[in-house]
């Protein structure tokens, strides 16, 4: 620990009840960036989801927004230190996307326009737990947090809920993405503090 | 140069009030080694339970033994400006790590003419160059652009003022973006390459130029000096964040 | 948004100088996707993020990458196929021994 600065407190830390170790609130959305921010229209965007064996799926935009749609309202939690609370997105459950596609695959990769990726266990995309989501508050998602479509994977760090995405390729070993390679955590629990390496 | 940095403990030891958003925090560092024109230093804060923040200053002011001078600028809703410019009392300590930034400097024996640029607070690094030539009595000829919101912003300005009096060689000019003094030339407006022609040098002085500010201030004014004929590889940038 | 979201290499020094004993914002980097060679401290750093990420102001690949967590830095140097570090000239002299 550094020396204390007498009278410094830094932003506002409540250790409320139902926040993870380590994090603050906040009430604005920050947003992170590791480069330039894509632009991708709604009329170019596609997302592929594809198998360990090759095969592909592919949903154009309007495929999207004609599947089931879900209105998640979550908290987020970001490596960075904060936390917000009820988020409120529309999305396309991964539950739907998944649903017929045959795979034995372990793991998933989520890849983004731009060039960022980030792994998951394929078992944290299922069960209502993860979403393409498109709409944020009630608008279309914005540019600088991910639109058109990000990934929502919000029971793990937000750097897992890659933003830009384009796809997620199912594979049987776990490939460790952007973040991941660079000392962060594998998996990423915020509630088992799992920000780096070895935590 | 010799060993991996560390963080020293720094006191105040008093305050200069340069606009009502912006002081300069005189520090007393024990083992300062020293710095160049145009170098920066990470300052840490502490909490009491632990909780750590950095920023990055640009040193304002050549070094006089171990004291050193910054410049902050309140940044609302910032975390650590706001401490810095309110609260922080002379005798307590900060940590700060330093000197760095080996690129975005200037050197004293450096003969060529130099075209400074500044966008509000990012005068901090380019008015240390400023001082640091007239103390090694360099004849390198000087010319600042200051770009700034409205004269009650402009740092340092009466300094800068009796400089362009007094310094040989020192010019220094002023683009208001909001709101000029009432009977200026031109008008507010954002710097644009009649500014930097009509306060500048011409390329074929071959300039080093020193370009400091917000990032979107910065990418414009390299961008028109480019495009004015000046080597992109004369023209150093130094572009702030929006961290508080 | 895009084109000012990021801030200048320079930055990188106080960062690196906790690992690296000489200033590598004046060194130069080759960029591993498009070849360009230039100052570490004329490429983009994007500090809003986990971590800091450093881009070829070219082309935009990620030149270097690192990550302080409590008691590590972790630097990751793959899109730079060299970094040229200036140092003081070797004085010349009779060979040791």
């Amino acid at each position: 620990m550094g020396i204390v600065s007498p009278g410094f407190q830094g932003r506002p830390r409540p250790a409320g009840p139902a926040l993870p170790p380590g994090q603050y609130l906040t009430e604005d959305f920050p947003v992170l960036s590791a480069g330039p921010t894509p632009t991708v229209s709604p009329q170019d965007w596609e997302f592929v989801l594809a198998t360990e064996t090759g095969a592909e799926y592919r949903w154009s935009w309007p495929e999207l927004m004609a599947l089931p749609q879900e209105t998640p309202t979550v908290d987020i939690h970001c490596v960075t230190r904060w936390s917000k609370r009820d988020t409120s997105w529309q999305g396309v459950s991964l539950d739907t996307l998944l649903d017929g596609v045959d795979t034995a695959a372990g793991y998933a990769v989520a890849h983004s326009y731009g060039g960022y990726s980030t792994n998951l266990p394929l078992t944290d995309l299922r069960d209502g737990r993860a979403w393409i989501a498109h709409t944020y508050e009630g608008r279309p998602l914005p540019a600088e947090h991910g639109g058109p479509a990000r990934l929502l994977v919000p029971h793990l760090y937000f750097w897992k809920s890659a933003k830009w995405v384009r796809g997620i390729r199912l594979t049987t070993t776990d490939e460790p993405g952007f973040w991941e390679t660079a000392g962060y955590h594998d998996y990423g629990d915020p509630w088992r503090e799992q920000r780096y390496a070895g935590d | 140069m010799s060993a991996a940095l560390t963080w020293r403990v720094a006191r105040l030891a008093g305050r200069r009030v340069e606009t009502p958003t912006a002081h300069t925090l005189l520090l007393d560092v024990p083992g300062w080694p020293g710095h160049l024109p145009g170098q920066h230093l990470d300052l840490r804060l502490t909490a009491a339970d632990g909780y750590q923040a950095a920023r990055s200053y640009s040193l304002a002011a050549p070094a006089a033994g171990n004291r050193i001078e910054v410049t902050v600028q309140r940044v609302p809703d910032g975390e650590v400006s706001p401490y810095l410019v309110d609260v922080y009392a002379e005798g307590d300590p900060v940590e700060v790590r330093g000197p760095v930034g080996g690129w975005f400097v200037w050197r004293t024996d450096q003969a060529a003419p130099v075209l400074l640029v500044a966008g509000g607070s990012g005068v901090v690094p380019l008015a240390a160059m400023v001082r640091a030539r007239r103390a090694a009595g360099s004849p390198a000829p000087f010319r600042l652009i200051h770009s700034v919101r409205t004269p009650a912003d402009a740092l340092y300005a009466d300094e800068l003022r009796r400089r362009a009096r007094d310094d040989p060689g020192l010019d220094v000019a002023y683009v208001y973006t909001r709101e000029a003094p009432a009977d200026w030339p031109g008008g507010p407006h954002r710097i644009g390459a009649a500014d930097l022609t009509r306060h500048g040098w011409p390329p074929d002085r071959t300039p080093l130029c020193y370009v400091c500010g917000p990032t979107g201030f910065v990418e414009a004014v390299a961008d028109l000096l480019v495009g004015l004929g000046h080597p992109a590889g004369r023209v150093r940038t130094e572009r702030f964040g929006p961290t508080g | 948004m895009t084109e000012t979201s990021y801030l200048d290499g320079n930055m990188l020094d106080g960062p690196l100088r906790e690992l690296f004993a000489v200033d590598l914002s004046a060194a130069t980097a080759r960029c591993q996707t498009c070849g360009r060679a230039g100052p570490v401290g004329g490429l983009r750093v994007y500090s809003h993020a986990p971590g800091l990420v450093a881009r070829c102001p070219a082309c935009t690949a990620v030149l270097l990458r690192l990550v302080r967590t409590p008691d590590r830095a972790w630097l990751d140097l793959r899109g730079a196929t060299f970094l040229a570090v200036p140092v003081p000239p070797e004085r010349a002299g009779p060979p040791p021994g």
